[in-house]
């Protein structure tokens, strides 16, 4: 299992992400010049400045050469996860809906904020419990979610907003309280907030590891891209009991999907997937 | 060969340039003719205050720069101290005050980036950026406006090249309205084989200017220069304050690292402060050596400079190495990779002379000895000061109600929650930081090799402004007592010395009185200073500012999963009070918020006593057996308590011997609140005074008592935001 982590120049937690990818396979970085993604599983776009953020943000990286390859990777099924200029990219890429905007106080925050998993059967989220709070960082200063009004509606029915900041912890105004979404076919995830920098309690949580543990355990077992189906589901947020509950809709499930539910049960959900010990910086 | 003649009316610009007649005549004797145009303005850079440290470096002198940790004394671009498994940090703290108050926004910015250079430039990877701020009074729209610029300045940089901003402090007074101060202190790792000095070495080695294109930013800095160079009614306005590129920075910094870690280079300096007049001497100097400088060589982003603009500019981001020829190729790819333009533009010569050339006129030859050391050295002449060189505080309290004045010290700017400023900052990139602003009294970063290391920043200028040498002595010990409430023992100190103009001699008294405090305070502690930075005139139309040495201090603990916190973590712990508690009223918040004078000296201290009340909190931290620690510092006792309150978001129940406004909000250098189970603070050398429970802070004191809710406690506390709304 190989992980690739994007750098841009100006990319800023590009080395965080990696570390927190070696926590669950193997990593390599994929230099923004380059057009080879080195035959990774997945994609972490990570967080910073790309190309100095001039212009807006993401809008030079996503014509990166090394973007090319992504954007095919993706369209093909692999695996993309965006986080916060990684999401920001992503949108400018056309990779997922909605645009991040500046923050409603035109100021970067930088702060720990409660999520809300709104959506636990994605490739990213499926080794979390579905009531899950996360404890995770935001800092950005273009970090408002936003979409047209029906275009949220659309994705909210396709469970395609997959994070929201807990109620009273909105820290930049994102419409709807959006932090996280993932494309329509499910295999693209965008989100603000730093999962990177929640993968150990000594530096403040772990809550995040259990996304990329969850996107190990989607590509383990399968050979090459793995396309994990959420958007003809047809179930929503209001079918499912509300966020987080468990409605009587049978979710789709990869074939090979093993023993997830089982996983979701666990007190802590990400405690037995194979995470390495931190690697020495 | 002989340099381009001097142009007739050179003593005059001399003196236009800021250089003392005296000091012309100086300049004249060595060089045994009178310097050119380009010769005059490097001369008149280098011998400014700010390059030759003139007024100070005597004084420097005195202070301890040696022990059994330091591995990078004073003199290179940054000290450094081993912190263990082969790893050394690097640290310094500079300031950017004028161009601050001129710009602030680009003044912190490019304050950020100086102080980043410093530090890559000696080889390390900086890992935290911490800020220092003085403004005056919040009443002030222009100190409002100056704070929140500078701030964003700070946060647009920091955050924008990847290194966590995870700490500071900023106070206000209103002898800093016309002169804020803004300094900036990075802190770097690296492999201690990995550290490179600036020293050029090797006659025939190349020099290799990369990084950004030179322009003529920054040349407005030394406006008179410009004035006096440049036509009249020339219609261009230099910016006179730099303006930075975060981008080009992060490139700039990656590369460094990379080219060191390829051994490619045999010396490395940044360019700061008067830009290449000051570097290529600089570099020079250090390794004995004669550099020839060809300007033409040097990309430029503005057509038609001319060569003392190309020499004296400020440009950002811009470093100057020096390469074995052999390896010029490698370090060309590398830079070509990280697409910082590189550029070879001089060599290392066996003459002891710097010669600057555009193309093949000799244009500058100065012997490298007579720049760099030639300067005079000023010995002060001190004498205190006056009574009332500063008017007292405008009295903004009159309550004497212990609820309302624990609000109203809540509330007060200097003393009410630093949050909505932290925010802006960066503060978790890199993956190191076990203790961020707001959860401990110093931040705390692990190391690779599973220690940590603490790092804080401390300064008062009211206190050294009523007692220069004690005042200097209690902000070493209360940044120390930061560290120990971690469980970090100090390392080295680096020191930001802002002060007014050391040519009066009252401000010649406090900057004295100051450095021999903090050689005493360094020397007691056991501590080196491995470097800092002195920024003198610091004063406006209204009067001197606070005199404000600002301390840094980098130490190390063991364990960062038992680095301490601030606030209470159990409800039903017991509270202790440690240390020799003596709350003093005079120089106080409490007293400034009343409009009280400063007094004209404060009480002796004890500095072996405070040594040994660190020792106790330090090693009670690393067994675990505090839950929280906490120094007593502005606001008193029930200031420290009530912070402890809403950081632990837990009340307490507190009784006091004695009933007085001292005992409350007396201010004590030495003392520390912890919380633990009672057994064990009954083992510790402390007093237990109360019990963490409940909603409310509550002290009891004789016939007096304070009773506030958590919630009243936050509110107040949280008044920055509305201060500056």
């Amino acid at each position: 299992m190989k992980f690739g982590v994007v750098v841009f120049p100006g990319s800023c937690d590009d080395v965080d992400a990696q570390l927190a990818c070696a926590r669950v396979a193997d990593v390599v970085p994929l230099w923004h010049a380059d057009h080879d993604l080195q035959s990774v599983d997945a994609v972490v776009i990570p967080g910073g400045f790309s190309y100095g953020d001039y212009l807006r943000a993401g809008a030079i990286a996503r014509f990166a050469p090394i973007m090319t390859e992504v954007i095919d990777f993706a369209r093909a099924g692999g695996h993309v996860m965006g986080i916060c200029n990684g999401f920001q990219v992503c949108c400018e890429a056309g990779l997922l809906p909605g645009a991040l905007l500046t923050n409603t106080n035109l100021r970067f925050v930088c702060r720990q904020v409660s999520l809300e998993l709104v959506n636990p059967d994605t490739a990213f989220t499926r080794s979390l419990d579905p009531g899950a709070r996360l404890s995770i960082p935001v800092k950005h200063t273009t970090g408002r979610y936003y979409a047209p009004d029906a275009e949220l509606d659309r994705l909210e029915a396709a469970g395609q907003v997959v994070l929201r900041y807990a109620p009273g912890d909105n820290p930049n105004g994102s419409l709807r309280d959006i932090a996280g979404v993932i494309n329509e076919q499910g295999n693209v995830f965008g989100l603000m907030p730093h999962p990177e920098h929640a993968v150990d309690p000594l530096t403040g949580s772990s809550d995040g590891l259990g996304l990329f543990g969850s996107l190990r355990e989607s590509l383990s077992g399968s050979s090459g891209p793995v396309l994990v189906g959420i958007a003809k589901s047809g179930w929503s947020v209001a079918e499912r009991g509300g966020r987080g509950g468990r409605g009587g809709v049978a979710e789709p499930r990869e074939p090979d999907d093993g023993d997830a539910s089982a996983t979701r049960q666990r007190p802590h959900p990400t405690s037995d997937l194979p995470y390495r010990a931190r690697p020495v910086v | 060969m002989s340099a381009q003649a001097a142009p007739p009316g050179g003593f005059q610009r001399a003196l236009d340039l800021g250089l003392r007649a005296d000091e012309y005549a100086r300049i004249v004797t060595l060089l045994e003719r009178e310097p050119n145009a380009v010769e005059l303005a490097m001369f008149s850079l280098l011998w400014s205050e700010h390059c030759s440290y003139k007024h100070s470096k005597l004084l420097l002198r005195t202070l301890p720069s040696a022990g059994p940790r330091l591995v990078m004394g004073p003199g290179e671009n940054a000290g450094a101290v081993d912190v263990g498994g082969g790893w050394a940090v690097a640290f310094k703290v500079e300031s950017h005050n004028h161009p601050s108050a001129v710009e602030p926004f680009q003044g912190a910015a490019t304050g950020v980036g100086g102080i980043l250079r410093d530090i890559f430039a000696v080889g390390a990877r900086p890992i935290a950026v911490l800020d220092s701020l003085r403004f005056g009074e919040p009443t002030s729209e222009r100190s409002r406006y100056l704070l929140d610029r500078a701030v964003g300045g700070i946060g647009h940089y920091g955050n924008s090249i990847g290194v966590p901003t995870i700490g500071g402090e900023v106070y206000f007074e209103a002898p800093y309205e016309q002169n804020c101060l803004v300094n900036a202190m990075c802190v770097g790792l690296v492999r201690s084989e990995h550290l490179i000095r600036s020293a050029a070495a090797g006659p025939g080695n190349l020099l290799v200017l990369f990084g950004a294109a030179t322009g003529r930013d920054g040349i407005g800095g030394a406006s008179v220069l410009a004035s006096a160079e440049l036509g009249e009614g020339d219609a261009d306005k230099r910016p006179s304050v730099q303006i930075g590129d975060p981008f080009a920075e992060k490139k700039l910094m990656e590369c460094s690292l990379a080219l060191l870690e390829a051994g490619l280079l045999v010396a490395l300096q940044d360019l700061g402060a008067a830009g290449l007049t000051s570097a290529v001497p600089e570099m020079a100097s250090k390794g004995d050596v004669g550099i020839d400088i060809d300007i033409a060589q040097v990309p430029l982003r503005e057509a038609a400079m001319e060569p003392f603009e190309i020499m004296v500019s400020e440009s950002q981001e811009r470093m100057l190495a020096v390469v074995e020829p052999s390896r010029l190729d490698d370090v060309l790819a590398i830079c070509a990779h990280w697409e910082t333009g590189a550029a070879v533009i001089g060599k290392v010569t066996e003459s002891a002379a710097i010669r600057v050339f555009d193309g093949d006129d000799l244009v500058g030859e100065m012997p490298v000895e007579v720049l760099v050391d030639g300067c005079p050295l000023y010995e002060l002449a001190p004498s205190p000061p006056p009574p009332g060189l500063y008017p007292p505080p405008a009295r903004t309290l009159d309550s004497t109600d212990p609820n309302g004045v624990l609000l109203a010290l809540l509330a007060s700017a200097n003393i009410a929650d630093r949050r909505y400023l932290y925010e802006q900052y960066d503060c978790v990139v890199q993956s190191r930081t076990v203790r961020r602003p707001g959860a401990a009294d110093a931040a705390v970063l692990q190391l690779p090799h599973g220690g940590a290391i603490a790092v804080a920043i401390d300064g008062n200028g009211r206190r050294v402004a009523a007692d220069p040498y004690r005042g200097t002595i209690a902000a070493v010990l209360e940044c120390a007592a930061n560290l120990a409430c971690v469980g970090a023992a100090p390392l080295g100190l680096t020191n930001c010395l802002n002060f007014a103009n050391p040519e009066k001699p009252h401000i010649a008294w406090q900057l004295s009185e100051s450095v021999r405090a903090l050689g005493d305070a360094c020397r007691a502690l056991e501590i080196p200073v491995v470097g800092g930075n002195v920024s003198l005139y610091n004063e406006g139309g209204e009067g001197p500012i606070y005199p404000t040495p600002v301390v840094g201090l980098v130490g190390e603990l063991p364990d960062p999963a038992r680095a301490g916190r601030l606030g209470w973590s159990r409800e039903g712990d017991a509270i202790g009070l440690v240390g020799g508690f003596a709350p003093l009223l005079a120089a106080s918040e409490l007293a400034k918020l009343r409009g009280e004078p400063l007094p004209t000296s404060l009480p002796d201290i004890d500095i072996a006593a405070v040594r040994a009340t660190h020792a106790l909190i330090r090693s009670a931290v690393r067994e675990g057996a505090l839950h929280s620690a906490h120094d007593i510092a502005e606001g008193g006792l029930a200031v420290a308590l009530a912070e402890c309150c809403v950081a632990g978001d837990l009340g307490a129940e507190v009784e006091l011997e004695e009933d007085s406004e001292a005992a409350r909000f007396g201010e004590s250098v030495g003392a520390f609140v912890v919380s633990g189970e009672s057994a064990v603070l009954a083992e510790l050398d402390c007093r237990v005074i109360g019990t963490v429970v409940g909603s409310s802070l509550r002290i009891s004191a004789g016939n007096s008592s304070i009773d506030v809710s958590l919630e009243q406690l936050r509110e107040a506390h949280a008044a920055l935001a509305t201060l500056f709304a």
